[in-house]
């Protein structure tokens, strides 16, 4: 059972996030780390490997200057290898062309599902995973709550509006996780000590065999005309409860006619 | 590159268009152009008369789905009709769960990008222009497509206000399934629907949440209790439905459900970004929280700085002493 699970690198969504004023993309500056929101599909892969008694994880990211950092943490947590894609040409990638880039990764690791967050942190565009299992004529199971493998499918539990529903899935297939899925492990000392030494192979979008011209700022057909403060909502009143707070609700609730 | 054909994709929930398709429609009408549906179901027909209310004069009915998911046969099926030279100029979905997957298939088979979290639209000549709210609302950018139509935008629920357009009843034509292969090797087992009692939380008046200042599960009775008072729904932060307190349906966020309740009270919720976009739209906002701190309060229009299991309870009871 080999697992490849995406893995993005961002910036801390814990420290101020700004955009370039020229280009309105994110200021991508300084360390990046692991989407948190990836750390449950790499928990996943990892689970899904040992119970099939056999194969390992590969991780796939994309991000500038050759970034390690993030994917140093997934290795530590168990998985096997990285394939780390890196070029100046990718800047300024929409959803569809990172798409194109991560499909052909996936490719070169050939594995038998491949895990994502349902959405990043810092774009949540919510579409790439699908866009790479339609690139690769892989079936989809997206908003999966519950994941287990067996007979050469995966069977899943899928977040719907009403509830959920159980889907069956041929192998090999795209399944994008929620952060209920799994409880992700901390990497152990010895992980982190080991994740230094496992293999990072950085590819460029020519050894992808992809045109830097469909990549990139170069190949994005939409664009961010323009970022404004949005209209702000007058400030209210705050209360600190000193046992009586309940009454101020009382009140606004008899304002607005409901009691 | 004029605006002259728009697509909706019209989902169906219980046998009727979403609130969202609905929403969706009426903005479609309103870009001056055809509009026309697209939509999959046991029973198409049925729908078609709601569809043609609010403006679709045609829809291309893909048919019964049966067990496969929507993500793959109904972008197969609208890449065919786009094959066969009937090209929209632009497609609206409503960001649910599988208008993200339809959405994003059709990018690649059309081999055009999709822009999604679209929060509004304006028109102008032949320019769409998108709005999207950044960092939890406190900025907004606007987006355009640079390259060919169709532009496929991803919209979340209430950014329009639904208006019927008193139009007939859509005329059905029938939009084949391409040979899938294995993308459509998924198949529904079972589906469940969670229970639910009082009024649909995208729908309530009052929607009334919790978050993990509750401490812990059992503590979401006291939310429960609250919406009943006020006839409203129950809602969660996605830490908790994360958490396994309460079943997903109950979330409200960037990844569950978009509410405009006339009065939204969150309980325990710091207000991350994920939660903001979900309720900010609100009429009006009631935050308790212990960290005065908390982002919450910077939308709400009554913040109480204290303790939710003491201003709850206590709450719940003078409702209860005034019914």
């Amino acid at each position: 059972m080999n697992v490849v699970v995406f893995v993005k690198q961002i910036p801390d969504p814990a420290a101020p996030q700004a955009l370039d004023p020229q280009t309105h993309t994110l200021v991508r500056e300084g360390k990046l780390i692991m989407d948190d929101s990836d750390a449950y599909g790499v928990e996943m892969g990892l689970q899904l490997a040992e119970a099939a008694g056999g194969g390992e994880v590969t991780l796939v990211s994309m991000a500038p200057a050759g970034e390690t950092s993030g994917l140093r943490t997934a290795l530590a947590m168990g998985a096997a290898k990285a394939i780390l894609v890196s070029d100046d040409a990718l800047k300024g990638s929409d959803a569809l062309s990172t798409a194109k880039v991560l499909a052909k990764a996936v490719e070169r690791a050939q594995p038998d599902l491949v895990i994502a967050a349902t959405e990043s942190t810092d774009g949540y565009t919510g579409t790439t995973p699908v866009q790479v299992a339609e690139l690769l004529g892989f079936p989809a199971v997206t908003f999966a709550k519950k994941v287990s493998v067996g007979d050469g499918r995966v069977h899943v539990e899928r977040q719907t509006e009403a509830g959920y529903d159980e889907v069956d899935c041929l192998l090999p297939a795209v399944v994008t996780v929620t952060a209920g899925v799994v409880e992700p492990r901390y990497p152990s000392f010895k992980g982190i000590m080991a994740a230094k030494s496992k293999p990072v192979d950085q590819l460029t979008v020519a050894d992808l065999g992809l045109e830097a011209g469909q990549v990139g700022a170069a190949g994005a057909r939409s664009e961010v005309t323009d970022v404004t403060a949005a209209e702000e909502r007058s400030a209210g009143e705050i209360v600190v409860d000193e046992g009586e707070g309940y009454e101020n609700i009382v009140r606004f609730l008899e304002q607005l006619k409901l009691v | 590159m004029s605006i002259d054909k728009v697509w909706v994709l019209a989902e169906s929930a219980e046998g009727k268009p979403t609130s969202t398709t609905l929403e969706l429609l009426t903005q479609a009408r309103s870009m001056g152009a055809t509009t026309e549906a697209v939509a999959w179901g046991a029973d198409t027909a049925s729908v078609a008369g709601v569809l043609g209310n609010y403006g679709a004069t045609t829809v291309y009915d893909v048919g019964d789905l049966a067990d496969a998911l929507p993500g793959a046969p109904v972008a197969g099926a609208i890449a065919s009709l786009v094959a066969s030279g009937n090209r929209p100029d632009v497609i609206l979905v409503p960001a649910s769960y599988d208008g993200r997957d339809i959405a994003a298939r059709l990018s690649v088979r059309l081999d055009v990008p999709v822009i999604t979290n679209v929060v509004n639209l304006t028109t102008d000549g032949d320019e769409v222009r998108s709005q999207h709210g950044l960092f939890g609302g406190a900025q907004v950018a606007t987006a355009r497509f640079t390259g060919d139509h169709p532009w496929i935008f991803v919209v979340r629920a209430k950014s329009f206000t639904a208006e019927p357009a008193d139009g007939a009843a859509a005329q059905v034509v029938s939009a084949a399934v391409p040979e899938l292969g294995a993308t459509n090797g998924a198949k529904v087992l079972a589906r469940h629907a969670e229970e639910r009692t009082g009024p649909k939380l995208d729908e309530a008046e009052v929607v009334v949440s919790g978050g993990r200042g509750l401490g812990d599960a059992e503590h979401y009775a006291m939310i429960e209790e609250l919406a009943k008072l006020l006839h409203g729904a129950a809602g969660a932060s996605r830490a908790i439905v994360d958490a396994g307190w309460v079943p997903y349906s109950h979330q409200v966020g960037q990844t569950g459900k978009t509410v405009k309740p006339t009065l939204y009270i969150a309980c325990g919720i710091s207000g991350a970004t994920q939660h903001l976009v979900g309720m900010k739209g609100s009429k009006n906002i009631i935050a308790i929280n212990k960290d005065q701190d908390a982002p919450i309060f910077s939308v709400a229009d009554l913040g109480i700085v204290g303790d939710v299991h003491k201003v709850v309870p206590k709450l719940i009871e003078a409702l209860k002493a005034r019914s």
